[in-house]
């Protein structure tokens, strides 16, 4: 049914709204069921070594199998961070937030998670808080669903 | 190498919020400008290379269906390509392999998108997986914001220095863009507007960012035998490259960025380019944020790593400088996705054919144009010269 | 039988605001008041319903607005009987290509007025039909509630 938007222009407003069931596959089963006990896994390229995290079937670059799970440590050096103050329709998580790329010790690639533990009041509180380079450590949810937020953010430490 | 191919002309529609047309519409009047601005009729073309952003954007998925008439392919060879922000690159390269094959002589190829009738971040985040990267990258500017703090940290760029190059390029794009009669953001800024307006994602501000606009770009390219009668002028495409990351954001190195320095020097090879700064007369670089153009002048080579900041504050990339970039006002005034790219390939062969109007680098003989998509994950370059 | 990992239930949710422009704005005023609108190429002379801004075959504007005829013949149907997720009108129903008398493109509508099983049996390709309109319009193809079969 035709509506008006604010320069009184004739519009249709409607909703595309989808449900997925996407198969986990085993890297990413295996990955939730470590994060369910606290540990947080990544594989092992056979040919270049590198342990990439979340683990993968196959290497990005080598494009072999990696058939290698090894624990990773749940800290690491705080590479890059965004706060985000902004929220889109549907976003999955609300803001504000802050997002960063972690390299977690033991781990040849960057992880991607939030950085909290703080009130997240405007950039200078943030600023504050937050500093590329800083060691940061996984802080865990008491109830764990198998999922990439079961990891409730990174502090700093 | 192939075939040479040239482009001899180009349409855009006037680019912004036009809840005024339907889709299809806003599609045929870039097709119909292209076709008056070169004299041609669909009856010289050979066939048609459309597209967009992926489907969820307008809601109505194979766009190349419900644009069949619009676009004219009723009857001919016609494909599809969507390649996100490079999707405009994808299609000026495949116009040009289709020419260049020697299969073809006259191709059109159309980009568009109609951001206003789509939620664009909640559209963009379906471009990463549900089990781990969607619930972090808040849309573009999130992927971006997080690329260009690595770089000012990896190069200790102080963070005033890099904001007030990136306010100096917002102020001199969004200049430029009054003098384009297709650009959709005309707002005249001093540098205090750009650091004092509302955060986005830092160290994004609201006119560091492009908008979300409506528009089409259709562009005909030809072969040597077609050009040379149909053309005055054309412009000649001297190289292209395109080059792509890993999926996993945090397997790349976004700063030494390799599919952008990839993606360029399969572009500078191709048409003997030693010397960027000094070769090219003029730069269509895709920048939906400032800041980040500021980090492709240095994977592009037109400066060294860590200096962009500098040369920028200094006006070299400004108009009137050594190397102008975006004198249309770029994607930081005019971004419907799907046509962005194919946006600076159109500006691009203005500039080199001399019909660039108000905006016009004078002497251009030598252009660039570049393509970004994904997050933060291709780079596409196109380059035309004014000599066969 | 594969190995079964589990799965990752999510939605995808997105809005739209879709521009309807000049042209399918009066062909849904024309719904409000229980007509069905349709325009003429200027070149070829082909009218056309739903109106259009351009004849796809000559791609000149459409001019020349008119009311057509609200009775036609089946030229094809089809019977739904699957429901799919956010599907628009629920399952059984008929579906049908139109064409209207005294235009130049088939009209898609359903087909009612009877059960789908009784109408399956007496629709046939030319089968005439007329348009059938709800009491209460608001401007929408749904307007026309569905096309009877005579």
């Amino acid at each position: 049914m035709v509506t008006f938007d604010k320069d009184k222009k004739p519009i249709i407003k409607t909703e595309a709204r989808i449900t997925y069931e996407l198969s986990l596959g085993p890297a990413w089963h295996r990955f939730f069921e470590g994060l369910k006990e606290e540990k947080i896994l990544g594989t092992k390229c056979p040919k270049c070594n590198h342990v990439l995290v979340p683990p993968r079937s196959f290497c990005s670059h080598c494009f072999v199998d990696m058939e290698e799970w090894v624990t990773v440590s749940s800290e690491g050096v705080l590479v890059s961070w965004v706060l985000t103050d902004y929220e889109y329709f549907g976003m999955p998580t609300k803001p504000p937030f802050i997002n960063s790329l972690i390299r977690l010790d033991g781990a040849d690639c960057n992880f991607l998670h939030l950085v909290g533990g703080f009130e997240i009041k405007d950039l200078d509180a943030v600023r504050k808080h937050v500093k590329t380079g800083m060691r940061v450590q996984a802080v865990w949810r008491d109830e764990k669903k198998g999922g990439i937020m079961d990891i409730m953010y990174f502090k700093p430490i | 190498m192939g075939n040479a191919v040239a482009i001899i002309g180009s349409g855009q529609t006037k680019h912004g919020r036009r809840n005024d047309v339907t889709y299809p519409d806003l599609v045929r009047e870039a097709v119909q400008a292209a076709l008056e601005n070169t004299g041609l009729t669909m009856d010289d073309v050979d066939g048609v290379v459309y597209g967009s952003m992926p489907s969820m954007m307008e809601g109505v998925a194979m766009t190349h269906f419900y644009f069949a008439d619009a676009l004219r392919t009723v009857g001919k060879p016609m494909m599809k390509t969507e390649t996100c922000g490079t999707t405009g690159m994808s299609l000026a390269h495949t116009g040009y392999y289709w020419i260049a094959s020697g299969l073809a002589d006259v191709v059109m190829v159309v980009g568009s998108e109609k951001m206003y009738e789509g939620d664009s971040q909640a559209t963009m985040s379906t471009v990463m997986e549900p089990y781990y990267l969607r619930s972090f990258l808040a849309g573009a500017p999130g992927i971006f914001a997080m690329q260009v703090h690595e770089w000012t940290a990896r190069y200790n760029i102080p963070s005033e220095k890099a904001r007030d190059a990136a306010a100096k390029i917002s102020v001199d794009h969004h200049m430029d863009a009054l003098d384009n009669p297709h650009a959709h953001i005309k707002v005249k800024l001093t540098m205090d507007d750009v650091r004092n307006s509302r955060v986005i994602t830092y160290p994004f501000r609201l006119w560091d960012i492009c908008p979300n606009s409506d528009g089409a770009c259709a562009i005909i390219l030809a072969s040597a035998k077609k050009a040379k009668k149909m053309c005055k002028k054309p412009a000649w495409i001297k190289g292209i490259g395109f080059c792509g990351d890993e999926y996993w954001y945090g397997d790349s190195d976004k700063v030494s960025w390799k599919c952008a320095m990839e993606a360029v020097k399969q572009a500078y090879d191709m048409a003997g380019i030693k010397n960027p700064r000094k070769e090219l007369d003029v730069a269509e670089v895709y920048n939906p944020f400032t800041f980040v153009e500021l980090l492709h002048y240095e994977c592009f080579g037109f400066c060294d790593p860590g200096e962009a900041c500098d040369l920028a504050l200094k006006g070299v990339f400004s108009r009137g400088g050594e190397l102008p970039c975006d004198p249309s006002g770029g994607t930081l005034c005019t971004n419907p996705i799907g046509a962005t790219a194919l946006i600076r390939v159109a500006e691009a062969a203005m500039q080199v054919s001399g019909l660039a109007g108000d905006h016009q680098i004078p002497g251009a003989n030598m252009a660039f144009a570049h393509g970004l998509g994904g997050l933060s994950e291709f780079n596409g370059i196109m380059i035309l010269g004014s000599k066969l | 039988m594969t190995k079964n990992y589990g799965t990752l239930k999510h939605t995808v949710w997105l809005p739209y605001n879709f521009a309807v422009g000049p042209v399918f704005l009066r062909f849904y005023e024309g719904l409000k008041e229980g007509k069905i609108l349709g325009n003429q190429c200027l070149k070829c002379k082909k009218t056309l319903v739903p109106a259009r801004t351009f004849c796809p075959s000559c791609n000149v504007d459409m001019g020349d607005w008119r009311e057509v005829s609200q009775e036609g013949n089946i030229v094809s149907w089809i019977v739904a009987n699957e429901p799919f997720l956010g599907m628009p009108i629920d399952p059984p129903f008929i579906a049908a290509l139109i064409r209207l008398d005294g235009t130049d493109c088939s009209f898609l509508h359903l087909v009612g007025g009877f059960d789908t099983d009784t109408l399956n049996k007496k629709i046939k390709k030319g089968t005439r039909v007329r348009a059938h309109w709800r009491t209460e319009k608001k401007g929408h193809l749904m307007d026309i509630q569905y096309f009877k079969p005579k």
